[in-house]
């Protein structure tokens, strides 16, 4: 294994293990507030019960996000010095912005889990609600700095270092909206969706136990309207990616051929050898229309681009067909829970709908983890798009592959023990069956 | 780059002081904590390591965080020194951030683990051992640019790996900061904890009986390090003969950690808290000028590695308004926990009761 590619493997997995626990830190807090905020209008002790059950879960998630944030921030010097020295003041904002999102987080994060007797009711809500928006705003500051690679702007480059840097211009690119809101929404339809099935798991194999429907139910509050937005958000990010980054777009698609009316490949295997998409379903413009609107529009190909800067295309084709199927999958769980919320059904009656909701626990997160897969991967040779290759960024430090297997194995580990305690926690969750009995 | 003249950089050098003396009397006493909870002793042994647990729980999160504000204000608005740095330093850093992550999870799975004996010491054991290494990383980390050896790294080339990578921190003046900062820490935590004890005055007395063994620790090791200086940090060395701030500064430590012990040995707690504060304070300032004006000693200075002041300025801006949002908040914060300590059970009752009535102020 190459140092680089070491270098790279590390930051993946560590990418890969931290946007879990900032997921459930931007997901959660919306949940235990939202429980919270039901209690103190109907009084119901159940309720009170599940805000403090979801809140040391949350407790246990944020933590583990926390540090491994940290390490995050220190790995992108370690790993990335010649990144940093080039787009560190460039995008030092919205980092710092995000250090105190993350920062006022934390605060009201220690206030709400340990102030249950200290403060008064509406003090330790508003603490919540807090908790919930900062939770957003610092996940919204990172995607910032990564959209940024994306579509770098706010400067010009002179003998290979920026100049007239604009940090405002930088943080308002093109690509920082889309990619925000498609985080934003991964985050709750991921988060809400985990627990709306896990909670589902319980109702299936006690029917009359209360807690878990009223938890089931509050966590599709979230889930649900999330889901049904993603896909217009996607919708807008892949536009923009059309325009911004013509490679992504292309090896997403497995496009190689630039051609108008170009087709919409659905699954398949890109070979790159022979440069062609194989056993994919192919929708004849489809792929002119969801890029540019128009089914007659060219849509630029691979053979426009230098081998050279092409991405992996395999990997970031497969990687966006899983994240689009498990959108649509839980778009469409999200369209039946409406339907029959909207007839006044009781979910109870539907069996498999709540089978639907369990086997859709982990869906939000590995589309999340596609998605990232899609972005970064999608901008390689580029580390930040025409501007710096990653190969130049790269640390000189040799035996790159020690660290990397070693944050590995300390990550599985800390999964694993993650897992163990939740599971934990939720065997021990009341069973309530009649009404009020708190 | 910047004219001379910009004084932006200076203020940022500032700010970061200001971060790195908040990390140190806050997540440095958390760390402290820790290596109190691993030298746990004699039959109140359960008992310390209640206490300590308490007072570190509510807020060890939010103080882990001035450490991240250091960092990015690091590479924000000196971006060329931070890749320096993390290429130089890149194995302590590492094992410095694995000591972060076990310790925080480690802290937070003994908080929601089995409260068996055996699960929660060996959460114990994990969180304890990583308390000592982390703050003793990040001493050798500070010690290896102060004495200028991550400067002098930065301009070789095809040496081997152990002279590049290995030898500027592993030496015995840049070790010895390390014990130093990791002294530092027990020692605030320990005269934190006699106050934290409240009524119990055997738990006072074993605290107080720490705190005069770490600042032993402190004495040893502050004087070993001067004494080393002379060989391995020539540029430190020249500093502290010189009467000026930083000299003050250093006198000011010596003072601060004498009445603190006399505070100790008067068993005034309250006061030998604020005068521990003090010394730990003067100790980073004490550094901070004699190092000014170089970031990276001996041949980078603040104003020459400073991002340009469009961008400095913003920065400061954004630490503006940020403080005008953090500060009342972490008043809150530290005015709910502060006051009432050892309430961590909170956490732990399985209740499904109605809340209880706010304590009164």
């Amino acid at each position: 294994m190459s140092d680089l590619l070491a270098a790279r493997s590390q930051m993946a997995m560590s990418l890969a293990f931290h946007i879990i626990f900032a997921m459930v830190g931007i997901g959660m807090p919306v949940l235990m507030v939202l429980a919270e905020w039901r209690y103190t209008r109907t009084g119901d002790p159940l309720l009170l019960d599940l805000a403090k059950r979801w809140a040391k879960g949350t407790a246990i998630l944020f933590a583990v996000g926390a540090v491994s944030g940290t390490v995050l921030s220190f790995e992108l010097g370690l790993l990335w010095p010649g990144f940093m020295h080039f787009a560190g003041a460039i995008i030092g904002m919205p980092f710092s912005l995000e250090g105190f999102a993350f920062f006022t987080e934390a605060i009201f994060l220690s206030i709400y889990l340990y102030g249950w007797e200290r403060v008064s009711r509406r003090a330790h809500l508003v603490a919540g609600v807090l908790v919930a928006v900062s939770g957003a705003l610092s996940g919204v500051f990172v995607v910032i700095a990564n959209a940024w690679m994306n579509a770098p702007r706010g400067f010009r480059v002179v003998d290979g270092l920026p100049v007239d840097i604009d940090p405002i211009a930088a943080m308002l690119n093109p690509a920082f909206g889309p990619q925000a809101l498609h985080m934003t929404l991964a985050a709750y339809a991921g988060t809400g969706f985990a627990v709306a099935g896990i909670h589902a798991w319980f109702v299936l194999k006690q029917p009359k136990n209360r807690f878990h429907r009223h938890a089931l139910s509050l966590a599709l509050r979230m889930a649900v309207p999330a889901a049904l937005l993603q896909p217009l958000s996607g919708d807008i990010s892949a536009k923009l990616v059309a325009r911004t980054q013509p490679a992504k777009l292309a090896a997403m698609e497995g496009h190689f051929t630039t051609q108008s009316r170009a087709p919409l490949h659905i699954g398949g295997w890109p070979d790159e050898a022979t440069r062609t998409t194989r056993f994919a379903i192919s929708i004849p413009g489809g792929l002119s229309f969801l890029a540019f609107g128009d089914f007659d529009a060219e849509v630029q190909g691979l053979d426009r681009i230098p081998e050279e800067d092409w991405p992996p295309v395999a990997i970031v084709h497969v990687a966006f067909q899983v994240m689009v199927g498990l959108g649509v999958f839980l778009a469409a769980i999200s369209l039946w829970a409406a339907w029959l919320r909207w007839r006044r059904a009781d979910f109870v009656h539907h069996p498999w709908l709540l089978r639907a909701l369990v086997a859709a626990i982990p869906a939000g997160f590995i589309a999340t983890e596609a998605g990232w897969i899609v972005t970064e991967v999608g901008r390689q040779p580029w580390i930040i798009q025409g501007v710096l290759r990653t190969r130049d960024a790269v640390t000189p430090m040799p035996g790159l592959i020690v660290p990397f297997l070693f944050f590995t194995a300390l990550y599985v580990f800390l999964g694993v023990m993650v897992l163990y305690l939740l599971m934990r926690q939720m065997r021990h969750a009341p069973k309530l069956t009649s009404p009020g009995s708190g | 780059m910047n004219a001379d003249t910009s004084i932006l950089p200076t203020i940022i050098a500032l700010v970061m002081a200001v971060a790195i003396n908040g990390y140190l009397l806050l997540g440095g006493a958390d760390f402290g904590g820790g290596v109190w909870d691993l030298l746990a002793s004699g039959p109140r042994r359960a008992r310390q390591r209640a206490l300590i647990a308490d007072s570190i729980g509510p807020v060890w999160e939010v103080n882990h965080v001035w450490l991240i504000l250091v960092v990015v204000l690091l590479f924000s608005c000196f971006p060329s020194v931070f890749a320096i740095i993390s290429v130089e330093l890149h194995i302590p850093l590492t094992l410095m951030l694995i000591g972060v992550v076990l310790r925080g999870s480690a802290f937070t799975f003994r908080t929601y683990d089995a409260h068996h004996d055996d699960v929660q010491r060996r959460w114990g054991l994990v969180f304890s051992i990583s308390s000592v290494l982390t703050p003793a990383l990040l001493g050798i980390c500070v010690g290896a640019i102060a004495s200028g050896a991550v400067a002098r790294a930065s301009h070789l080339e095809g040496v081997s790996f152990a002279a590049r990578f290995i030898a500027p921190w592993a030496n015995p003046f840049v070790l010895t900061l390390g014990v130093l900062t990791l002294a530092l820490c027990a020692f605030l935590a320990a005269v934190y904890l006699t106050y934290e004890a409240g009524e119990d005055v055997q738990l006072q007395d074993d605290f107080r009986r720490r705190a005069f063994g770490a600042a032993g620790v402190v004495f040893v090791a502050a004087f070993g390090a001067l004494a080393l200086s002379g060989t391995y940090a020539p540029n430190v060395r020249r500093t502290m003969g010189t009467f000026d701030v930083s000299f003050l500064l250093h006198l000011a430590t010596g003072a601060f950690v004498v009445f603190a012990i006399l505070a100790l040995m008067r068993r005034s707690y309250r006061v030998a808290r604020v005068f521990a504060a003090a010394h730990v304070s003067c100790f980073v300032w004490g550094w901070a000028f004699s190092t000014y004006p170089w970031i990276l000693p001996p041949d980078v200075t603040f104003v020459a590695a400073a991002a340009p002041d469009a961008v400095l300025e913003l920065i400061l801006v954004a630490l503006a308004l940020g403080a005008l949002v953090l500060a009342p908040s972490l008043v809150w914060l530290f005015r709910v926990f502060k006051r009432q300590p050892a309430a961590f059970d909170d956490l732990h009752e399985e209740t499904t009761g109605e809340f209880h009535a706010p304590n009164p102020p």
